[in-house]
């Protein structure tokens, strides 16, 4: 192999002029995270509301979050991207097409928004199967009990449907972080954008994708760790995941 | 508001379709061939007693699953054709065509996803099969090849295809190489004749309409397989 190794480029500085080529990656990965906490909360709060909709008995509600749902997981991400980025902004009228397009920052935005709403669909068909996975006789109980609909699912259904899907919860949350690399087509300059950057101006292919892979591990390693922790800490003692 | 131009849709259909959609419908069918069988493997390695094998297999799977397909794509993109100069003993890294190097990745990348599949579904098959082949006089080789292996397939057969239409869609990404794929097709059309907002709505009803036809089909065959199981 014809390749020169040189593991200490990570201590040289970037032609960008922001530190070392360590600093770059790493100023990659704080762009990853907070894209990927705006874009999971984002997916929560769709996914549970979508989720939700799904299984009350109101036919037009259950369609229309059936078509969310096939809508954000029929397309591709990156066209899903593509769509929010280039296509919307022309869509709209005039002045908003024009606030859109000189955001600061807009890649940002729409690469959040724009794997929080594809991610929505599959927290939806989670938080659904959690709540349908639950016996009918605790909505019935609720019921029984003169609850609302909505108190129902406040204080029966949901507590326990949550719990019942941290597990498949948390895989979700790992898909949305490593999503948002495809926000690097729409000049998001996160870690993977970054990893490739650093690639082009030092040369240096496989340290720079090591060093990204390392992050990326040491990444998930640390929210599958915390995710553990939640789950260990609100299990209900005598169900499911509790002792 | 916007004029739309339907007229660059017809135009440049044919383009896309014999060039891009060929490319990413091939792409999809070998790199999803590709990766069951690899996958397939993959689960037997993780469920042998050898700790070496399953070591072995547990660690790329995980290794794999814990990774953006993107950074995949450029990894092997940069360090194929260097793995190839080793493997062909050439003087200079081998120069690797574009289908060929997306098909590696693909077909490596989903084999960890397609192993832990095969892997649910060579524990859904009955502990009593194993034995009653055993019983039989069969070699491990014809247990797994003519018992278990047919039945965690056939199993899990919806998971499969679902799977496959996630992949069917991941192939876009190969964008980011720049491979023309039908999206890459679409999005050069769009640039050249600045065209985007017809080339990527058509691009997106059309990975719409094939991924929501198919997984309606996989619902269907999931329920005739769940009446006979």
């Amino acid at each position: 192999m014809n390749y020169t190794w040189n593991w200490g480029i990570f201590w040289e500085l970037n032609p960008e002029g922001t530190g070392t080529y360590l600093d770059m990656l790493l100023m990659g990965l704080r762009w990853t995270l907070a894209t990927a906490a705006l874009a999971a909360l984002i997916a929560l709060v769709f996914g549970s509301i979508i989720g939700v909709i799904r299984t009350l008995p109101n036919r037009g509600l259950v369609l229309a979050g059936d078509a969310w749902v096939e809508f954000f997981r029929n397309i591709p991400l990156l066209v899903q991207l593509f769509l929010w980025y280039f296509v919307l902004p022309e869509l709209l009228p005039k002045a908003a097409g024009m606030w859109l397009k000189t955001l600061p920052n807009a890649s940002f935005w729409t690469g959040a928004i724009g794997v929080g709403l594809f991610m929505s669909s599959r927290v939806a068909e989670q938080v659904k199967a959690g709540i349908r996975s639950l016996p009918r006789g605790q909505s019935m109980a609720g019921t029984a009990l003169g609850l609302t609909t909505a108190q129902t699912y406040r204080y029966v259904l949901l507590p326990m449907a949550f719990r019942i899907i941290l597990p498949p919860l948390t895989s979700e949350l790992l898909n949305t972080v490593k999503n948002t690399s495809v926000a690097l087509t729409i000049g998001l300059m996160e870690l993977t954008a970054r990893t490739r950057a650093m690639q082009e101006y030092s040369f240096q292919v496989f340290e720079a994708f090591t060093a990204a892979t390392l992050i990326y591990l040491a990444l998930n390693a640390s929210l599958t760790f915390l995710m553990r922790r939640l789950e260990r800490a609100v299990a209900v003692p005598g169900y499911v995941t509790g002792k | 508001m916007f004029q739309f131009d339907f007229d660059i849709i017809f135009k440049t259909l044919p383009y896309l379709l014999r060039e891009g959609m060929v490319f990413t419908l091939t792409l999809t069918a070998l790199a999803a061939f590709g990766g069951l069988v690899l996958g397939t493997l993959l689960a037997l390695m993780r469920l042998s007693t050898l700790p070496g094998l399953a070591l072995f297999a547990t660690g790329y799977v995980n290794l794999m699953r814990s990774l953006p397909l993107v950074l995949v794509i450029f990894w092997f993109y940069f360090l194929v054709p260097y793995i190839g100069q080793v493997i062909l003993r050439t003087e200079r890294p081998v120069e690797v065509g574009a289908f060929a190097s997306a098909l590696i990745t693909f077909t490596l990348f989903e084999a960890a996803y397609f192993s832990e599949i095969m892997r649910a579904g060579i524990q859904s098959v009955p502990k009593g099969q194993l034995s009653a082949g055993y019983a039989l006089g069969l070699t491990y080789r014809q247990v797994m090849g003519y018992v278990v292996v047919p039945q965690a397939l056939r199993n899990m057969l919806p998971v499969i295809l679902t799977q496959t239409v996630v992949l069917f869609q991941d192939t876009s990404l190969v964008y980011v190489i720049s491979i023309t794929d039908f999206l890459g097709a679409a999005s050069k059309v769009a640039q050249r004749d600045g065209r985007l907002i017809e080339m990527y709505l058509f691009a997106a009803l059309v990975y719409f309409l094939i991924s929501f036809l198919a997984s309606l089909l996989v619902k269907r065959l999931q329920a005739r397989t769940a009446i006979i199981r």
